[in-house]
Order: structure tokens, then sequence, then C-alpha cells
């Protein structure tokens, strides 16, 4: 499994290490309600098909990346660094 | 009294030389790590140039000067190598003093490529791997810097404390790869 991280083009996937879906960037405010913080922690979906995930590259550039993947197929489609899916908001 | 001596981190375990590939240890050189803080790259870059002739690296490649280099190491990183930082890129970057922590080896030879790609899983090729490349990846399960000034010289950084390691391996690749060319 290749995936294409936008600072070393394609890699290998043992430079990476999965984290989860992405909205794990979707952070709720420190002082949300606990309801808002158990659902950021425990409440995930989990897609037969497309999904969106952060893995890091910590074999290589070191950054964090916003891979879309299919569950099904194991196709990965594209990445973008994190920070910029995170700053676009 | 003792007399202390300055000892390289692959002290003693280089040079080998197998098949036409040798592997040595870079003489010490200073090695910082120059992290521009949020929004100053562009600044840095100029203060780099103007400081040492050499501005910010983009991804993957490596800018020499003389005996002065300075490679992307990372997301929002270069190491700069040979001379210590002016203490005027303060201002855009922190610096670090990598020298001590990084062990640098230096593999030659016709056959580097192939003793290479028994331990690292990036395409080395001159079509993917021009001079001037600077690539982190890993060697075995090594985290690695490699360098490719040009020619069939690559350059592997690896953490000072994975020295013995990294001789060890790429020895191993070295004889793999000669025996299957004597075969």
């Amino acid at each position: 499994m290749l995936i294409p991280c936008p600072l070393c083009g394609a890699r290998d996937s043992r430079e990476f290490t999965p984290k989860g879906h992405a909205s794990y960037l979707d952070r709720p405010a420190e002082d949300a309600p606990p309801q808002a913080w158990n659902d950021y922690l425990h409440l995930r979906e989990n897609p037969a098909g497309d999904t969106r995930e952060l893995w890091f590259h910590g074999a290589g550039c070191g950054a964090w990346l916003v891979v879309e993947r299919n569950t099904v197929s194991h196709a990965v489609t594209g990445a973008r660094l994190a920070r910029e899916v995170r700053d676009a908001g | 009294m003792a007399e202390l001596m300055a000892k390289s981190p692959a002290h003693g375990l280089t040079p080998v030389a197998v098949g036409g590939v040798t592997l040595s240890e870079a003489p010490m050189r200073p090695v910082w790590a120059v992290m521009p803080w949020r929004g100053k790259g562009a600044a840095l870059s100029r203060a780099l140039e103007q400081a040492h002739g050499l501005g910010f690296p983009e991804p993957g490649a490596m800018i020499t000067s003389g005996q002065l280099g300075i490679a992307w190491s990372g997301l929002d990183q270069a190491f700069l190598m040979g001379v210590e930082p002016d203490a005027a890129l303060a201002e855009h970057a922190a610096l670090t003093d990598q020298s001590d922590a990084w062990t640098q080896l230096v593999l030659e030879g016709a056959a580097v490529r192939d003793v290479l790609a028994r331990w690292v899983p990036v395409d080395l090729s001159p079509a993917a791997c021009p001079p001037g490349s600077a690539r982190r990846s890993l060697v075995g399960h090594m985290s690695a810097l490699i360098l490719h000034p040009g020619g069939d010289r690559f350059e592997v950084l690896v953490f000072r404390s994975m020295a013995g390691t990294a001789v060890h391996e790429l020895t191993r690749a070295m004889r793999a790869v000669a025996a299957r060319e004597a075969l």
C-alpha cells in the first residue's frame, strides 16, 4: 500500500502509523459538555467504502496527513497535510 | 591524568569495502536543525541566503556550496551542515545543534543503489533521485536521512545510537549484493 505524501511522494505504508478517522481533527472546545467529549473520544464512523483517516509519516517527513482511502478496495485516493485541512476549516 | 579522546559514532567500525562498494564515515562536522517559526519560511530563506549563501531547500532537496550544505530533513525542517548558523537566523527559526546526534555514513561504488535497495523502501534510481536529493525514510527499521550529492555516492545519516546496527546491516547488504554479482 502506497500513501501519496504531499512532501515525500508515494511512500510505503511501513513509514506511516494510522491514528483513526479524520474527525479527530474536530476537537470540541475545552469547556464543551461531557457528552461532546464522549462523542469525540468514543463515537466514530466505521464506513465500508470511502473514508478519511489521520496517518503519521513518522519514518519520513514527520507530517500528519489526512488520507482518503477505501476500506473495501483498499485504494488510496489522496492525502493532504492535516494542518492544511484543519486551517481550511 | 586521563586524556579524553573525541570519538565519532562509527569509530572503529568503518571503513568497510565489499565488492566495489565502500562504507565509510564522513568526518564529523557541525549539523544544525533549522526549523522556521510558523509563517517565517520565506524570511528564514532570505536570512539563510544572506548569512550562508544557501536558501531553505524545497522538500526532498539539498543545496550545497563548497563545504556547506543544507538538506531538507522533514516538515518545516532542514539540516544546515558544515557551519554553525548565524545568530540572526534565530529570529526566524528554532536552531538546535544536532552535530553529535547523528552518524554520517558514506556509501560509494557502482552497486550502491542495489545495496541501499535491500533496506530502503524508496526509489533511489537516478530518475527518481537526481543529484541534490534528500530523502527521509528507513534503513531497515532505522529512521534515516539519505543524501545524494551525485554520482554513485550516498550519505546515510542515522541516529548516533544506531551506528553499530547501521554499519552491520549495510555491510550485510554489501556482502549479499557482491555474492549475487559473483554468481
